[in-house]
Formats: structure tokens, sequence, C-alpha cells
């Protein structure tokens, strides 16, 4: 029977399976971080139970760690956190990129930066945001800590089958628009909830002629569609980002799991449950107004009025997260005027995202009125910048040049926006209170996040891009 | 985990849809390293206003709902992040059931390793339970076994759950000792694949 990819995979890691009951799936790679894992680790001591396989976990430290005078945290509750996950990698053998580790960065960046996360692999993490390593053709999901502790102790985990969903993504997106307003563009018209219970696949031109960075912040907020999980099918692009990869497989043997990759993809009559639509073309770059990311439109958009909305709830929706924002109705999304700008986070802080932004902020500055701050997603993103001189760019610019780190994405650390002031932020979320409490998130792409920090309001990158290569 | 069936309560009516895990218990909560003590942050910022004095118009806040062990919300609840913070919030601030016409899949799966009961209703049933739970105090009964919520006026909602999850709730099991029941077909797996 032909399958999807999501099916493939699936069937591939069934260990057990019984009519009435979830399946029961091995899980190939399970990531650890600081903040879902310490109840786990405790469950374990508490039941004299040991980690299964040592050797297919991995953890760092990311939603904790200060971004800058490093190495002192001066929250001790983190602090205690962050030494909880040191002993406890310690005492299950679970190999751990700490604060001073040449690889250590956000989870999601460094996962397919050491070429741990590889096509056909099932894949979790206690953190939604897990679905990023769905660009290499990966079943990846996050999980609560409950599932952290039953992946540890049996590295399985029940999971009843999800149904498939492809999204396909037609023709080309044009000048200035990325990955991230393409994911946003989704999000926005077919709404956060769409994905529940289903694993995406996404499928199309536009989608093929990403590159691997470009898939991964697609894949990254399939779950902001509600998506269990989100992948893009394994072709050359995904093979030539893993060769050479440190724990990718090597020389014969990578090739002959090259090829074995390349057949995991999509049977041609395969069916989905649910199938959805989008052009590329007509995906302007985007800007969130309100407080999901679903709320947000393209930048030549006005915010909508109660008048767009039918039912009672959406137009009681957008009238409170206009509240919480401080918008109007039918205000022009470049009227909006930021007061921080935050280039970071498993969305939008690997190198090829720091370098769209250099290139908006070269040999210009920051407003006065803004303060921005750039994030590597990881210390290898941040030492690769370096070494091309895209740290003095930001620098030169006005904006701080940080360690690698979570950081204001969600502002567990320091990194916090004040109550009452707005962010252009790369980043995934835009919930009340997300970076930081009564703080306003704007989710952008780097390019509009640093095009907004010059100009202390949003701006139509693509308008300054054409200006830059004149 | 505490097995959970029958559950009779006045419901606490939340009339908002996406309410997403930062809201149901905020990242500057997540630090603690155990799984207990989180229920005084649940919807913190909600519950409170930024001077720390008490938002009186917050549901949670109005005396009428005291002790209440069920919540209803709108679609979509515990959206976004997969911090098992959030469950934890809520089962310690003392609900066991949370009633919504859908639930975002981390959080759904969540709830039922700690003992909540999620239950999925229609739209136009919740807008019942809002609304009557708004104008006053009103009790359900809920019963796992018999998959029904009876309100008040005797009027019976039957909801779905899995077969899995139901005898898990019911019997209060935890989840990773039933797998060791499997542990020769996790070995055999693993020599298959190695």
């Amino acid at each position: 029977m032909a399958k999807t990819i999501i099916e493939k995979i699936w069937d591939e890691h069934i260990v057990y399976e019984e009519e009435g009951k979830p399946d029961l799936l091995y899980i190939d790679l399970h990531l650890i971080h600081e903040v879902t894992s310490p109840q786990a680790f405790e469950g374990l001591r508490l039941a004299n139970r040991k980690v299964r396989r040592p050797d297919l976990c991995f953890a760092t430290m990311d939603h904790n760690v200060p971004t800058k005078n490093l190495p002192v945290i001066n929250d001790p509750i983190a602090k205690k956190q962050i030494t909880t996950l040191e002993k406890n990698c310690e005492e299950f053998g679970v190999q751990l990129a700490d604060m001073q580790h040449p690889d250590q960065g956000i989870v999601h960046i460094i996962g397919p930066e050491l070429g741990l996360t590889q096509p056909g692999k099932t894949i979790v993490c206690g953190d939604s945001h897990t679905s990023t390593h769905g660009a290499f053709g990966a079943i990846a999901f996050g999980i609560g800590t409950s599932e952290v502790e039953h992946v540890l102790s049996t590295q399985t985990l029940w999971q009843s089958k999800p149904k498939t969903m492809e999204i396909r993504v037609t023709g080309q997106i044009g000048f200035g628009v990325t990955a991230k307003d393409i994911i946003l563009a989704i999000i926005s018209k077919f709404g956060i909830g769409v994905g529940t219970g289903h694993i995406v696949e996404y499928t199309g031109e536009a989608i093929r002629g990403l590159t691997m960075e470009e898939r991964m912040t697609i894949c990254n907020m399939s779950i902001e569609a509600g998506a269990k999980a989100g992948l893009i099918g394994p072709d050359e692009t995904t093979i030539n980002y893993l060769r050479g990869r440190r724990y990718a497989p090597q020389g014969e043997e990578f090739e002959a799991a090259a090829e074995r990759w390349l057949a995991l993809n999509t049977d041609e009559d395969a069916e989905y449950d649910q199938v959805l639509e989008i052009d590329a073309d007509e995906i302007e770059p985007f800007v969130t107004w309100g407080t999901n990311p679903s709320m947000g439109s393209g930048i030549s958009a006005n915010i909508p009025t109660s008048a767009d909305y039918v039912s009672e709830t959406e137009k009681s929706a957008l009238r409170s997260a206009l509240e919480y924002m401080g918008l109007e109705e039918g205000m022009a999304l470049t009227d909006i005027e930021i007061q921080h700008a935050f280039i970071g986070s498993c969305t939008n802080a690997r190198l090829s995202d720091l370098e769209a932004a250099a290139k908006v902020v070269k040999g210009k500055h920051v407003h006065p009125t803004v303060t921005a701050i750039v994030v590597p997603g990881s210390r290898t993103v941040k030492k690769q910048a370096e070494e091309i001189g895209l740290d003095k760019i930001f620098t030169d610019a006005g904006f701080e040049w940080r360690e690698s780190g979570c950081s204001m994405c969600l502002a567990m650390n320091d990194d916090v926006v004040p109550a009452g002031e707005r962010c252009a932020s790369t980043s995934n979320r835009n919930f009340e209170g997300r970076q930081g409490a009564g703080s306003r998130t704007h989710l952008v792409s780097p390019s509009m996040a640093a095009a907004a920090a010059l100009h202390g309001h949003f701006v139509d990158v693509r308008k300054i891009e054409a200006a830059v290569q004149i | 985990m505490e097995p959970i069936n029958k559950i009779e309560s006045v419901l606490t009516p939340l009339n908002k849809n996406n309410v997403d895990t930062d809201q149901i218990i905020s990242k500057e909560f997540l630090k603690r390293i155990e799984r207990t003590g989180f229920g005084e942050y649940l919807f913190y910022h909600w519950r409170y206003h930024a001077d720390g004095t008490k938002n009186e118009e917050f549901v949670l806040n109005d005396p009428r709902y005291d002790g209440s062990t069920i919540l209803v919300a709108h679609d979509n609840f515990g959206c976004g992040s997969s911090r098992e913070h959030a469950p934890w919030a809520i089962l310690d601030y003392g609900f066991r059931v949370v009633i919504a016409p859908s639930f975002a899949d981390i959080f759904y799966s969540n709830c039922f390793k700690n003992g909540i009961l999620p239950i999925k209703l229609s739209v136009a049933e919740i807008d019942e339970f809002l609304q009557k739970g708004k104008e006053a105090p009103y009790t359900l009964t809920v019963s796992l076994e018999d998959q029904t919520v009876t309100g008040e006026d005797g009027s019976v909602y039957s909801f779905d759950i899995d077969p899995y999850s139901k005898k898990m709730l019911l019997n209060g099991w935890d989840e990773i000792s039933l797998t060791f029941q499997y542990e020769d077909k996790i070995t055999e797996y693993e020599q298959k694949h190695a």
C-alpha cells in the first residue's frame, strides 16, 4: 500500500501494537534541557530506575542560561536547575554540552548542527519546538516531563497514530520574503488549531527551494499551527547538509544511509487525511499584531476590525488581544512603534538568519529609542558569525552581541521586555507576557526585525533591501 | 497518580479560547525542580494585577467558585509550550477535570499522566455550561466510567475517550511500570535494529 513518509517512519518504529491501545513507539533520539527534565530524573531516582539508553540521549542548557557576563547566574533558582542537570547527567551517564562547552546552544539548533538529527528518526524533547527537527524528514515532537521520564526509562512512548496532513506551498516566495513569512502566513490562513491531532508534511516547490536552515524555521512553528509534528521529505539539500557532520554516518555508511533516507519520501499515490494549499507568490513579509501566532498580516495590510469577524468569540478575542497589545483596530502595521528588537531563538538564530539581519543593518544605526540584541542560537553559530565579521556589523550598528541561549524568546533569564513595551522578535510566540509580564511581542523574520530596529517602527523590508542592492 | 472516576463540583467558567500554557503557568515559575507547589501560580497574570493586587474580575477570584474541581473553557485549551508545569498547576490548584471543545495535543496527553480528566464536548454544550456557570454556581457530575457529564437539571452529555487513557485514569496506573511488562519486546526491537 502506498504510504506517506509519516506512515513509513511511524510503522518502522512500532515496538508493540494491540487493538484498543496506542502503539508502543521506539525513540531514536532524546534531547534534554534543564527546565523540563529535573522532575523526570527525580522520578527515576525515586523508583530506582536507570536510563535505558544514555547513548541515545543528548543534553544541553539553553532556557535559563544568561547571555552576558558568563558564567555568573544571578538567579539562584535558575542556577539550581542548571546544577541539577549537571548532576543528573553525571549520575545517569548522559552526554551534556554545558554552559562552557563549545557545542552548547539551543537544543533545536545543536541537534541538526551536530548531525544528531537525521531523516527517518523518531526524535523527542521536553519542548514543543522539537518539531524543528522534522525539517530533515524525521518525526520529531515535544513531550511533557512524565513522557521524558518514560523515554529515559524505556526508550519508548505510547502514542496513538496521528492523522496525516499535507500543506502544499505552491509557487515561489518573492524578494524579501522568507521561510518565517511562509509559516506565519500558513498559521494566519489556517489557524492555530488546524494541525491538532496531525503530523504535517510540507510540500510544494516553494518548500523544495528552501535551504535546510529555512526548512527548520518552517517545521519549528508547526506546533504554532497545533500540529503534533511537521516534516519535510529528505532530498539532496538534506543530504548535502548532513554530509560530514560529527554524529552523521561517515564514508560509505553515509552513502548507504542517504539512499535509505531518500526512499522514505511519500509514495506518489499515497493519501493524506487532509490537504491544505497556500500560494507562496501571494505571501508578503509578515508581522503579528495580536496575542497568538495566527493574529498576523502582511506588512502592507492594516490590523483587522471586529467587522472582519463573524463569531462573537472571535470578535472578543480580537478586542482583548488589541487591548493587551495597546493597538487600535484598522491601524497600519507600519505605524506600530517598537522599543526592542530581538534576533534569536530556535526559530531564527542560525547563521543564515544572522546574515539576513546583518545585510539590512550594515553601515546603519539602530533607532535611538530602540534596544536591540542578537543572540546566536549556539556557540558554533556565534563562532561562525564572528569569523565572517557579523558581530562587528551588529555592534557597529548599535546592537548588543550576546552568548547563545533561548534568551528573550521566553525571558526565563535576564533578557526581559519591560511591561507595556513592544518588541520586534524573530521568535515563535506572541502570547501575553511571553517576553516578560506585560510585554508586547510582534513576530517577524530576521530582516524585518532588523529593519524595524533601524527605523523604530515596522517597515516593509523589501523597500530597504531594494535600496541596499542599488 | 490519584485514580479518578466520579467528580461532582460547581464548574468554573473560563470564557476564553486558545488558553495557552504560558497563561496557565508563566515562565517565571518554571524554575522549581519539584512537581508540586505550582497551584498558587496558576493563571498568575490574570489573577493578579502588575502591582500584586487581586484582579477581582477574574473568575478564579470569584468566591462563588471556591473549591471548584471542574474548569470549563473554550477551544484549543492548553496550546503552546509542552510544559507539564501547566497540568501540575491545574491539579495543584484543585482542578481534576477540564472541559473544552478541543485541546492542544501535548497538554491533552500531559493531563492523563497526572490524573486530570480532559473532556471534549461540543461548542454548543460548552457555551451552555459557560452561560449557566456565569449566571449562578452550576454543579456538574462527571462519571468517567459512564463517560457522561450530568447537569444540575438532569441533562446528560456523553463524551468520547480512548479506552487506554480511560483505564489509566480509572486505575491511577503508573505508565512506566506497565511499559516494563513489554521490556522483552523493546529488547527485541533494539536487537533487530542494532
